[in-house]
């Protein structure tokens, strides 16, 4: 079992677009591991998360721009990128995600 | 709703092993690319056939020992290219852990192991104390003598074996059993006394130095338990340190970061 997949797989069932977003690597220290994920749906529903709570809100910008049809992306937030200081990336580490439209 | 995600829904659902391959960085047209991967087949692309066939060959060998990695290759799949990066993610069934000897301490080592998303085996020669009410929360509850049983019981790099019948007569062979198993954990109860008598009788056995240096033994970190619950902590925590390389100890008396250079990514049914 696995929330994420399973709520992004009912979306799909109901006709609703998607977006999924992976932590793929974390340098340094971080809270979640690679492979922790979140997803969004269309109308604005969210499950899972990417960090401990400090990065979500960008992250589910960048999901809503994926879903609305923009490509797929490697994003990347930590202490070492000028971006992270807005996002307040708590746990001092950097953080890579990507980003894609569940269209497969 | 489109056939990767449904086979992947499916696989998780029902925990048979699947690892997820996605092109997150590349050139044009290869981003986004995705493969899922079963031990025997495997559906979507990463771009090209030639690719695919390096993704699933790298992907099967991650997923068996249920580790989660980026790999880099070639566009063509080739191995000393950099071209495109591969996010692999393995989604193997829950590891195991087998718990020998039905006593007390079982019960809150076995509740201790679900808890930490094990899928726990009890297993004891004793019909009585081996019993589905003393261990409600164990996956499989089986009466049989520990050695046999553990003769044809499956095993991996990330099982753990827990023996706390602390009694020579079931720990040496069992022990002995348990050596021969790839088991990523084997710990073995038992008092000081205990410990010196039985490191006695498996050396007599032929059980070399290098073999009992595998075996956690007494069993369990150091934090003074003294309840079943307050032990099942002490190998829980024991088991993760032992996984992490991490040597256990307070956080609070170290400085440097609390998630270092954790080479354990694996994960299990996909929740860290």
């Amino acid at each position: 079992m696995n929330p994420v997949i399973d709520r992004v797989a009912s979306w799909r069932e109901e006709g609703k677009k998607a977006a999924l977003a992976t932590v793929v690597k974390v340098e340094r220290s971080g809270p979640l591991g690679p492979g922790t994920s979140m997803a969004v749906s269309e109308d604005g529903q969210v499950v899972g998360s990417v960090s401990g709570g400090c990065v979500e809100p960008a992250v589910y910008e960048e999901a809503m721009a994926a879903i609305e049809g923009g490509g797929p992306r490697l994003l990347s937030y930590g202490i070492s990128d000028d971006e992270a200081f807005g996002v307040g990336l708590t746990c001092g580490g950097t953080i890579h995600i990507f980003v894609e439209r569940v269209d497969w | 709703m489109a056939d990767l995600l449904s086979r992947w829904h499916t696989a998780l659902a029902e925990q048979s092993p699947v690892a997820m391959a996605t092109v997150i960085q590349g050139p044009e047209g290869y981003l986004g690319g995705k493969v899922l991967v079963f031990p025997e087949d495997h559906t979507g692309t990463a771009g090209n056939a030639e690719l695919d066939k390096a993704v699933v060959e790298t992907a099967r060998g991650l997923l068996e020992g249920g580790r989660t990695e980026t790999v880099h290759l070639g566009p063509r799949g080739q191995r000393r290219m950099e071209d495109v990066a591969v996010f692999i993610q393995s989604f193997a069934p829950p590891p195991r852990m087998y718990v020998f000897g039905a006593i007390d301490f079982a019960s809150a080592v076995a509740r201790a192991g679900k808890f930490m998303g094990y899928r726990v085996i009890v297993c004891d020669a004793r019909a009585v104390f081996a019993t589905r009410e003393r261990f409600p929360s164990a996956d499989e509850i089986v009466v049989a003598w520990p050695d046999e049983f553990l003769k044809t019981a499956e095993v991996d790099g990330r099982s753990v074996i827990a023996v706390l019948t602390h009694d020579p007569k079931f720990d040496v062979p069992v022990l002995k059993e348990a050596l021969k198993t790839p088991a990523g954990y084997i710990g073995a109860m038992g008092s000081r006394r205990t410990h010196d008598n039985r490191t006695a009788r498996l050396k007599e056995e032929g059980v070399t130095d290098e073999q009992l240096a595998r075996v956690s033994s007494p069993i369990g970190l150091d934090i003074g338990a003294r309840t079943p619950e307050e032990t099942a902590i002490a190998i829980a925590a024991e088991i993760v340190a032992l996984r992490t390389g991490h040597s256990g100890g307070r956080l609070a008396e170290r400085s440097g970061p609390i998630h270092w250079a954790a080479p354990d990514t694996r994960t299990r049914d996909g929740v860290k």
